[in-house]
């Protein structure tokens, strides 16, 4: 694995090896001195051409506590056509050092180009293109998901678990999400059976062929007794003229995780949202908050699990095969 | 062509150079009070594993061997972690007393250029301030890259550097045997 793309990059073995080595990264972090020397020397870029809170702070903090230099580089406001701005970054990238790139990118397969173009040889980790892919939010949600609910060891060891077994359910504006498509990928690649549920307008041309089963009914998968629900941000800016659902008011009342909705899910079941949340939209302020909710555990896992990517992908020379 | 082997020590050669150790252990730490053993993974965890129980037989002081005995990884602490193929780091367990002012013994299997003992020194410092550190290793065989040296050694091996010394314990490898294995093909081996 030379970059993070999407999680095609990874097989089953290598997201768990990412899941455990997350496990080692995490361990670290309770210690009094969290800083890990492994990266020290090394310069990571963080590229990022949209707005975002949580994986920009934690892929920076997360190259930190792994003694690297990060440097932020902000694109926004460039008004160059996509193809010839994201070059010329990348040129200036590689005359600046970089010895990996974390992009974060509005247009689906930004990542992808950076990294196969011939600009720049250095690893190229996206942290979300478009509405393309997310990679490192699945493996943060696998690493939440599989923490609560994987198989132990006798000894209560994760290592080597996957999430055989688990049911999750994806619920909400899936058409433009690329948190859904990297998690219906990894958490089924894992073990995992995935359910997504929208209304019609909101599921992808093609979703019939995504390894998962498409419901229009979020209390018809509520009755199924799932392990985790996983509620998607709707993107209210889409919703003006946008025509993908009649009314807030319809949306909430068909797929809003309301207090009652959590109340009818299994005991053992976990509640999770990638973040932003618009309170009171998908989400009901009482689900977010409760006892199942694991979304606080996740922004903390989005640290550890880009400290594993980062080591994997930059800890070794190996690759230039020298 | 297969590589010549000889074996240097067989299980029973193990066993009585770790009773050994546990007791000079005890007798320059005086007694177990104070003492952490912590096994440098792979296969220098089930050694202090070993020795630990050795020395609460010889010496119990009312310890338990999970407060005895742990584990540390130095994965992130390499200085040749360029040029390995990164791997899941193993797992560190610090005994529930921690390290703060006790001794601590570090237990690895072979020592050879003092580069992973190194990396354990400052892995170590991460955790805590030890009062102080002691190494002890099954097999010494030379060939020293940084002034470090071992206080509990349970064999003297001298050998060429192209030769690799392969130690098998029963916990990893299902039997106990430490062997040379000669041939310039066999080089690497141990040396990290």
């Amino acid at each position: 694995m030379k970059h993070l793309i999407t999680i095609a990059d990874l097989d089953r073995a290598a997201a768990i090896e990412l899941l455990d080595t997350s496990e080692r990264m995490a361990a670290t972090q309770e210690r009094q001195m969290r800083k890990l020397p492994a990266l020290l020397g090394s310069t990571i870029v963080n590229l990022f051409m949209e707005d975002s809170t949580r994986t920009k702070l934690s892929f920076e903090a997360a190259a930190k506590r792994l003694s690297a230099d990060v440097i932020g580089f902000a694109a926004k406001g460039s008004s160059i056509s996509k193809g010839e701005s994201l070059k010329d970054t990348a040129l200036t990238l590689r005359a600046m050092g970089a010895d990996a790139v974390v992009v974060r990118a509005p247009s689906s397969g930004a990542a992808h180009k950076l990294a196969h173009a011939g600009w720049i040889d250095v690893p190229i980790i996206n942290a979300g293109d478009g509405t393309h892919q997310h990679p490192t939010q699945a493996l943060l949600d696998a690493f939440t998901l599989r923490r609560h609910l994987g198989a132990r060891s006798a000894s209560g060891s994760l290592d080597g678990a996957g999430l055989d077994g688990l049911h999750v359910v994806i619920v909400g504006d899936i058409l433009h999400s690329r948190v859904a498509r990297s998690n219906v990928q990894l958490m089924t690649m894992l073990g995992a059976r995935v359910t997504v549920v929208a209304p019609p307008s909101l599921v992808p041309v093609g979703a019939d062929v995504w390894p998962c089963e498409v419901s229009y009914d979020f209390d018809d998968a509520i009755a199924q007794g799932p392990d985790a629900v996983m509620m998607l941000r709707v993107q209210r800016e889409r919703m003006l003229g946008g025509g993908y659902f009649p009314s807030a008011a319809e949306y909430t009342r068909l797929l809003q995780l309301t207090d009652a909705r959590a109340a009818r899910l299994p005991e053992h079941a976990i509640i999770m949202h990638p973040g932003p949340m618009n309170r009171g939209f998908e989400i009901a302020g009482g689900a977010a908050d409760g006892p199942r909710s694991v979304i606080i555990e996740q922004v903390a896992a989005g640290v550890v699990v880009r400290m594993a990517v980062l080591f994997h992908l930059l800890a070794s020379n190996e690759r230039e095969g020298s | 062509m297969p590589a010549s082997e000889k074996t240097v020590l067989h299980e029973e050669d193990i066993h009585r150079s770790l009773v050994r150790i546990a007791h000079e252990i005890l007798e320059t730490g005086h007694g177990a009070d104070d003492l952490v053993l912590l096994g440098i993974p792979h296969r220098g965890t089930p050694l202090a594993q070993r020795l630990g129980r050795i020395i609460l037989e010889a010496d119990g002081a009312g310890r338990s061997l999970e407060d005895l005995v742990g584990s540390l990884d130095i994965t992130m602490h390499r200085d040749d972690l360029r040029r390995r193929p990164a791997r899941v780091p193993y797992e560190t367990v610090i005994p529930g007393g921690g390290v703060d002012g006790r001794i601590v013994v570090l237990v690895d299997d072979v020592l050879y250029s003092g580069r992973t003992i190194r990396a354990a020194l400052d892995a170590i410092g991460a955790i805590g301030r030890p009062a102080a550190v002691r190494l002890a290793v099954l097999v010494d065989r030379g060939h020293r890259e940084l002034p470090i040296r071992a206080d509990h050694v349970g064999k003297n091996l001298p050998t060429s550097r192209s030769e690799r010394v392969s130690v098998h314990l029963r916990e990893t490898d299902g039997e106990d045997a430490v062997r040379i294995v000669g041939g310039a093909d066999a080089e690497q081996g141990e040396s990290r």
